[in-house]
């Protein structure tokens, strides 16, 4: 009987062990995921000062989208709208990229929705981020 | 004994063969997130908070 119940506490301190194991991290080091990164890096130069004005925010889908067209100057709408378009295809691969590099492309909208609350935590202050009730000010 | 020790050969090599993660595993990824978002917002590298002034675009 004591043998029995030794087993069964064995079994299970096995079967933990490997869930933690199977709950390891992410792989994101992979070039393309690095590629990608280093063009968002440089681009939020270009995109943190819309952030600030309010022009571009924050969408729920972990994506960025022009809010307030008018914060922007006529003559600078067209490339806002570029930069804006650029950001969104980066942000798209670089889902895809995280899910494929871990072997589960199937993951990849459950790894933007992830992404969409980090981005919106992360916000600072003054930036426009969409709720389920539309956009706020953070 | 010995049908011990099988099932328990059994027990620690079946989970290694289902590892390969099926459920997503949500707080890895949102430890991957923020370790890309801190890169592409240089939010933690000595480099300091972007640039929130208004500089004419």
């Amino acid at each position: 009987m004591k043998k029995i119940l030794f087993s069964v506490l064995l079994l299970g301190a096995m079967f933990a062990s490997q869930m933690v194991v199977a709950a390891a991290d992410l792989e994101v080091n992979t070039p393309a995921i690095t590629a990608i990164k280093g063009s968002m890096q440089s681009r939020h130069a270009q995109l943190a000062p819309h952030y600030a004005s309010g022009a571009v925010g924050l969408t729920k889908d972990g994506m960025v989208a022009v809010r307030d067209a008018n914060a922007v100057p006529l003559k600078d709408r067209a490339a806002l709208n570029g930069t804006v378009a650029a950001e969104n295809a980066d942000r798209a691969k670089l889902y895809k990229e995280i899910a494929t590099a871990n072997g589960h492309p199937e993951w990849q909208a459950e790894i933007q929705s992830t992404f969409a609350s980090r981005w919106i935590d992360k916000a600072q202050g003054g930036w426009w981020v969409q709720g389920a009730g539309g956009w706020t000010q953070k | 004994m010995k049908s011990w020790s099988i099932a328990l050969v059994l027990a620690c090599a079946l989970p290694s063969c289902v590892t390969i993660n099926i459920y997503f595993p949500a707080a890895a990824a949102e430890k991957a997130a923020d370790k890309i978002i801190d890169d592409v917002w240089q939010l933690k590298n000595g480099a300091g908070k972007p640039s929130t002034n208004t500089v004419e675009p």
